[in-house]
């Protein structure tokens, strides 16, 4: 198990290199003087030697690599080129609405999904294995803005249920914030829902064929018993790699969700530096949602190893 | 068959002595086809109605897409504003149609460059070890950035027009369509017809682009059908965002992005564009899946695009 966890991660090292080269990359090689490109079309001389000079872009490029790298090991993301605070700084304010957020859609998308799916499997090829399939491909088919706008017209204009924007601190009790997420993480739940639907029902009609389902149900096991004890236990691992998948799925959806619904978050901070060009921000979340999502990667094939053995000699 | 259909026509006289029956038995052919694969059917129906709408929409639109008319702004559904209008009096319908263009062209665009590009490489990095290693590290690493923030990300750079977006959806997706392509030729590689290929002397050209490269077509359209559908909801969600193509051409995503701020007064905005949106991602999703059953029973049920 030591030796499968050390080639595991040690196989993530050149990935996140390559990320590293390839953010840096963006900017410099873009079209255009990257100066220009942050500073907008009228900005000053004055303005443009300024940020050339906080960004090293007056130097070498092999130069600004390596400061640019070696600032990124020691966690100096820069700052931003608007407020000049530290994109760390800013990172860390921003940051729990995201997490919250992000937690509590992929809950519901698993306890959602999954039983979504192992019932379409169990009845599968009838009406109730139809209308799970159908729903997961519109939910699948759903742009996530518009499943909000159907969301909030639904149950805030018409209804008068749940708030229409925002999230409010923690500070105002545990209600008041859990009505305010309940409509952010459905709406950027129900495409991962989809998904999982989707995959534990593919999975599950697999599992249904082998051999050792055969023998659970002629040593007269209930029906129940077979799907739940025996089917669904070794259905379960496809339907990690999904969760894996999910959080690359949530951190695009954060962006546009998080905007929608005026949370204050990590998405809806890229939206806006995206909008005001503030690179240093933008190449900071880039790396860092490629971290969360080659670090849960790893964590999924790990539990694989772990839940497995078979993998882990492979 | 397209020929056989035309040749049949009944209006066309020669034909009407031979063919009096044809009609009613291609209609009853596709009437078979949809009852035992409604979900194919349906993609198909959808479309061909979304294709048609998009090509037609300068016949089809009632005003100009573009024309301003502030008095009649953020009206509901009329006569005369069949969807209604938006915050500047501009008509939604017409601007729904000409929206569909943008998204089509995205679409079939994106899916046609990452499917050269996929073969291409897939062909190389399936055969040549040596490559493999090196293009597969690149296209992992490119896998393992959330695809939409990628593509803010170099959108911003590019600047907003429609080849950019199809170039930069292009980078995104291609890796998705490599991976499908590499792998097939994988496996094609260790069939006996490229073995006897190779034992008649045939090089390495030869064996990629006559044997292997006609086997493992089936794979790479499904994976293109799939990646239309995801290019197009992507495409809407820079749009939306406001990095998408220049907000003065209307498109599905930046119409409900500007209708957000109106989504009380006039609900009609954010619904017919994000219906259209839906119901076309739906299409192009159902038709890989269509597609994928028909060309290989095997997969049957599965899929793993994100």
């Amino acid at each position: 198990m030591q030796r499968y966890i050390a080639t595991r991660l040690l196989s993530a090292i050149p990935v996140l290199i390559l990320v590293v080269v390839f953010v840096f990359a963006l900017l410099r090689f873009a079209p255009g003087d990257p100066a220009q490109l942050i500073a907008g079309e009228q900005a000053s001389p004055e303005q443009m030697q300024a940020i050339r000079v906080s960004l090293d872009l007056d130097k070498p490029i092999h130069v600004q690599f390596y400061t640019w790298v070696g600032k990124l090991i020691r966690g100096d993301l820069g700052e931003s080129v608007g407020s000049r605070v530290p994109v760390s700084e800013i990172i860390g304010q921003r940051m729990t609405p995201t997490i919250v957020v992000a937690i509590v859609s992929e809950v519901f998308a698993v306890v959602v999904g999954m039983p979504l799916g192992v019932i379409a499997a169990w009845k599968s090829n009838t009406w109730i294995d139809r209308a799970v399939m159908l729903f997961a491909s519109i939910g699948f088919a759903m742009p996530v803005f518009w499943l909000a706008f159907l969301a909030i017209w639904l149950f805030s204009l018409n209804l008068g249920i749940l708030p229409v924007l925002g999230y409010t601190s923690f500070d105002n009790g545990l209600a008041a914030y859990a009505r305010h997420l309940v409509l952010p993480c459905v709406t950027l739940g129900i495409s991962l829902v989809a998904l999982i639907a989707r995959m534990t029902r593919a999975t599950m009609l697999e599992v249904m064929r082998q051999d050792y389902i055969r023998t659970a149900r002629s040593k007269g096991l209930t029906e129940e018993m077979v799907v739940l004890r025996h089917a669904l236990k070794n259905a379960s691992m496809p339907i990690l790699t999904v969760i894996g998948l999910g959080v690359a799925a949530l951190l695009n959806g954060a962006i546009i969700t998080e905007t929608f619904f005026a949370i204050p978050g990590l998405g809806a901070l890229i939206a806006q530096s995206i909008l005001v060009r503030d690179y240093p921000v933008v190449q900071a979340l880039l790396i860092l949602a490629t971290l969360i999502y080659v670090f849960v990667n790893m964590l999924v094939d790990l539990a694989y190893g772990y839940l497995d053995p078979r993998i882990r000699y492979a | 068959m397209n020929t056989h259909g035309r040749a049949r026509d009944p209006s066309a006289p020669a034909s009407v002595a031979s063919g009096a029956f044809r009609p009613s038995k291609y209609l009853r052919a596709t009437l078979r086809f949809s009852v035992r694969n409604p979900a194919m059917a349906t993609a198909g129906a959808l479309l061909a109605f979304m294709v048609l709408t998009a090509v037609l929409s300068p016949v089809l639109s009632t005003h100009d897409p573009k024309a301003p008319n502030v008095p009649d702004r953020l009206q509901g559904p009329s006569v005369n504003h069949w969807f209604g209008t938006d915050g500047f009096g501009r008509d939604l319908y017409s601007r729904t149609l000409s929206g569909g263009r943008v998204a089509l062209v995205v679409g079939f665009g994106v899916a046609f460059v990452t499917t050269v590009i996929g073969v291409a490489v897939g062909l190389i990095t399936g055969y040549y070890p040596l490559a493999d290693k090196i293009i597969m590290r690149v296209v992992d690493g490119i896998m393992a950035m959330p695809a939409f923030l990628l593509a803010i990300a170099i959108m911003t750079l590019l600047g907003a027009t429609v080849f950019n977006i199809i170039a930069t959806l292009s980078i995104v997706l291609a890796p998705g369509t490599i991976r499908v392509a590499r792998s097939s030729v994988l496996s094609l590689s260790n069939e006996p017809f490229v073995d006897a290929a190779r034992a008649i002397g045939a090089g390495a050209p030869r064996i990629l682009l006559r044997h292997i490269r006609p086997n493992m077509i089936a794979p790479v359209i499904v994976m293109a059908s799939f990646v239309t559908a995801l290019a197009i909801l992507i495409e809407s969600g820079l749009s939306f965002l406001g990095v998408g193509v220049n907000p003065d051409t209307p498109t599905w995503g930046n119409i409900m992005g500007e209708a957000r701020n109106h989504m009380s007064r006039n609900p009609w905005l954010m619904f017919w564009p994000g219906m259209a949106i839906t119901l076309t991602v739906l299409a192009f999703n159902l038709a890989g899946d269509g597609l994928r059953d028909a060309l290989d029973p095997r997969l049957r049920g599965s899929r793993d695009v994100a």
